[in-house]
């Protein structure tokens, strides 16, 4: 008689445990970076509605923020570092090909051996990491899960850039999905469209520079092409997000979407026609396009200034280079 | 039916006018975008989506960085209709 495999045993729910937030130390003006691109505070503030953004030091890596990030959501979420069973970490600044910052941090935090891996999806890393977390813990396949996005952008920038470099700024954000009694992370709604793959990338390979035929690669993007994407195909996203999650706008505490942009994150927030009560989440003001942490950094600025309240239901939505998107509506934590 | 191109700038003026809250006659053919309006790539995008919409017409990324004066997107949206 043939042996019957054992499978993963399936839990019903998951949902976000707790978050984590770790900003660069350093507080940069527009006035600090207007120069380069011959621009101005006021023109800054009116195209962008960064104040500041936070970038790191060259002491503060990314994996600093990372740990920091971490620890605070392992040790709000109240669980044992060594029941992560996986951790996914978002990131494109990460310095090395390879091996990768998810394995490093795991150690770090004390969750080796668990399984740890990169996720490339730049902006919209963490709503991956969050759709595939979902996934793990739902599955059986892990009991917890430590999400994070993270990035030291500053490490990529041009600052005679004015396409994107200026908006940018530094910082990790972690969750950490498990299980649970109720429904707390929807189906997400992620893709990709390889077809406008230039549209936000790097100026040069890393093999063109080593070669020395072209300069350091820094981050770049096709401003117009971008924005339009970003807010009508993003709004489409988002719509699809609420009604896979069986949720109307009226019934969201919160729009946490990628801060890349005021003016996106207005004009996406008009195209839901979200009632006054969902609070927009708002961080690049203060804290600037931090790519793939933006979300996590935005919910949990959101949540520690008391603008919403634990058990309400966020909608966040991630989009930037691949071009790659993802959404989905998760309990606040 | 096609519409005229006054009416085509009739109708870019208020988008032009919603968007940015420029009075719509200061919206005239020979105006630039940029140089005369102040309007900038965002807010352009904006006017593009939504007289996309309005005149059912596809204005495609790479044809928006020609659309510099006001005749250019009334031209462009009178012969695609």
């Amino acid at each position: 008689m043939t042996a019957t495999l054992n499978q993963y045993q399936a839990v019903k729910f998951s949902k976000i445990y707790a978050l984590g937030a770790a900003r660069g130390d350093l507080v940069v003006t527009n006035d600090d970076v207007a120069g380069p691109i011959d621009s101005s505070d006021e023109w800054i503030r009116q195209r962008t509605g960064i104040v500041t953004r936070r970038r790191a030091s060259k002491d503060r890596s990314l994996m600093d923020m990372a740990v920091e990030a971490s620890n605070e959501a392992i040790t709000k979420a109240g669980i044992d570092p060594k029941e992560i069973g996986a951790v996914i970490f978002s990131t494109i600044t990460h310095p090395f090909q390879t091996p990768s910052a998810a394995t490093l941090l795991a150690d770090k935090v004390g969750a080796n051996p668990a399984p740890a891996y990169d996720v490339s999806a730049a902006c919209a890393g963490y709503c991956y990491g969050i759709a595939q977390a979902d996934a793990l813990v739902r599955s059986g396949m892990a009991k917890y899960v430590l999400v994070v996005g993270g990035e030291k952008l500053s490490d990529f920038i041009d600052p005679t850039d004015r396409s994107i470099s200026f908006l940018l700024g530094d910082g990790a954000g972690a969750a950490i999905v498990g299980p649970s009694e109720t429904p707390g992370i929807s189906p997400s709604v992620w893709g990709s469209d390889g077809s406008k793959w230039d549209a936000v990338s790097m100026t040069s390979s890393l093999l063109e520079f080593r070669d020395g035929t072209a300069a350091w690669p820094t981050l770049h993007q096709e401003g117009q092409t971008v924005f339009r994407w970003a807010v009508w195909e993003m709004a489409k996203v988002a719509k699809q997000a609420l009604e896979v999650a069986g949720v109307k706008p009226e019934d969201l505490s919160a729009l946490v979407t990628h801060q890349a942009n005021i003016r996106i994150i207005d004009e996406l927030a008009k195209q839901l026609e979200l009632p006054d009560s969902v609070v927009v989440a708002r961080d690049i003001i203060n804290t600037g396009n931090t790519s793939a942490a933006s979300i996590p950094l935005a919910m949990h600025e959101l949540l520690s200034s008391g603008a919403v309240k634990s058990g309400g239901l966020a909608l966040e939505i991630g989009f930037g280079a691949g071009l790659a998107f993802g959404a989905q509506v998760v309990v606040l934590p | 039916m096609a519409l005229s191109k006054d009416e085509v700038l009739a109708g870019l003026a208020e988008l032009v006018n919603e968007e940015t809250g420029l009075a719509a006659e200061s919206v005239q053919m020979d105006k630039s975008f940029s140089d005369d309006l102040d309007i900038d790539s965002i807010s352009m995008m904006t006017i593009v989506v939504n007289a996309e919409d309005k005149f059912g017409v596809k204005i495609p990324d790479e044809e928006v960085k020609n659309l510099v004066t006001v005749a250019d997107a009334v031209n462009y949206i009178a012969d695609n209709q």
